[in-house]
């Protein structure tokens, strides 16, 4: 299996123009997992779209981080309801 | 074109202030955020309405504007240039000078996600006044993508050209039918700064295999011969990326199910877990005896019954 890229948080956070604690809070919360990689934080590439959708819904909707984080759970169950009435339908 | 109501849209009435107006707007953009409602094309549009709402109304110049030519606003051109008239007039007589009734064409990148009503209005989207700070995500493009089922059943790479621009896509093996997935950043351009849209890519999956997907769970029918389902024997069936060998027991009935487990449809995102094979039997019956093999059955029937 190949190896999940990483991305730095500062240069993420730098790019964003956002303060790193914003990431290191996301991870208080579970809703991004940061490596520790020679003194240097890294998330995966794979989940810079999440945490992009997190900084538009706190900065411009004023989410804090309990409503990130009950937002991240229901989207997710929303998902998987998607999921599950596709499979109904192709069945029907 | 039909007037918009912004006032209806933010849920307030004219006497709204400043504060009101934030306050609807945040709450009504949170409703309606696209992020909030994937795939909802209704919500999407309410948040551009709403968001629409704001520019204007947030704006003291353009409510004011709004406020006044109200439902008439299809006349504003008209009555503006009656004023200026007016106004040139009482200028010449009294020997001052032509007064300008300058009112701000707002112009600006984005148009194209307001309403033509907003447009004909301010003429376009919002430029150096009553500017927001937030910007916000351009819209979201959809895409279909007809593929095959026997293409879905591995990962593959595919190049697609959506926009003029080519987007090379992963196609995680286990896509469902109606499935939609998500581009980031392949959509339309951001308003007031803010990031492009989305690509939303809808799979469509044609099913010409013989077998019928349900889930991760595939089923077919297997033709075995009368003789095989009574005295049983091995028969060779076709799975989906391959053949696989099978034991018949004695007195198998027609309609009787096997199932081969991890011989379905490879699960989604699960790389090396897969679904299930349903086989159903059906009996193949002789169509034409000879005379030997008539009597052989005749004789099979009259000791059964």
């Amino acid at each position: 299996m190949s190896q999940r890229q990483l991305i730095e948080v500062t240069t993420f956070c730098t790019y964003h123009n956002i303060e790193i604690t914003f990431i290191r809070e996301l991870a208080e919360y579970d809703l991004v997992e940061i490596v520790n990689k020679e003194g240097k934080e890294f998330f995966y590439f794979d989940k810079i779209p999440g945490v992009e959708k997190f900084i538009r819904l706190h900065f411009d909707l004023k989410i804090n981080m309990e409503g990130l984080s009950a937002v991240y759970h229901l989207l997710e169950r929303i998902e998987d309801l998607q999921q599950e009435v596709r499979t109904l339908r192709n069945r029907v | 074109m039909e007037f918009i109501d912004y006032y209806k849209v933010l849920e307030l009435n004219k006497s709204a202030s400043q504060a009101d107006i934030k306050k609807a707007y945040r709450k009504l953009a949170r409703k309606y955020h696209p992020d909030l409602n994937p795939d909802d094309r209704e919500a999407q549009q309410k948040f551009q309405q709403v968001n629409e709402a704001h520019e204007v109304l947030s704006d003291p110049e353009k409510r004011k504007k709004y406020d006044e030519y109200g439902k008439d606003w299809e006349h504003a051109e008209a009555y503006e240039e009656a004023k200026r008239r007016q106004k040139a007039q009482n200028g010449r007589t009294s020997g001052g000078t032509e007064g300008g009734y300058g009112y701000h064409t707002y112009s600006g990148a984005g148009g194209e996600d307001f309403s033509d009503f907003f447009e004909s209005m301010f003429g376009g989207a919002a430029g150096g006044r009553g500017r927001r700070t937030t910007g916000f995500r351009g819209q979201d493009f959809n895409a279909e993508l007809h593929l095959d089922l026997r293409e879905v059943y591995t990962t593959h790479k595919r190049t697609l050209t959506v926009n003029g621009k080519n987007i090379r896509l992963t196609i995680p093996a286990g896509v469902e039918n109606g499935q939609t997935i998500k581009i980031s950043g392949h959509g339309g351009e951001g308003i007031n700064g803010g990031p492009r849209g989305d690509l939303y890519i809808t799979f469509v999956i044609n099913n010409n295999t013989g077998f019928r997907r349900d889930g991760n769970d595939l089923y077919t029918e297997v033709e075995i011969d009368l003789y095989d389902a009574v005295l049983g024997g091995a028969v060779t069936v076709p799975t989906f990326d391959g053949k696989a060998k099978l034991t018949v027991k004695p007195g198998t009935q027609g309609g009787a199910k096997v199932k081969l487990k991890g011989k379905g449809f490879p699960v989604y995102k699960k790389e090396g877990r897969f679904g299930d094979l349903y086989l159903t039997y059906k009996i193949r019956i002789p169509a034409k005896l000879d005379e030997e093999e008539k009597k052989l059955f005749e004789a099979l029937k009259k000791r059964r019954s």
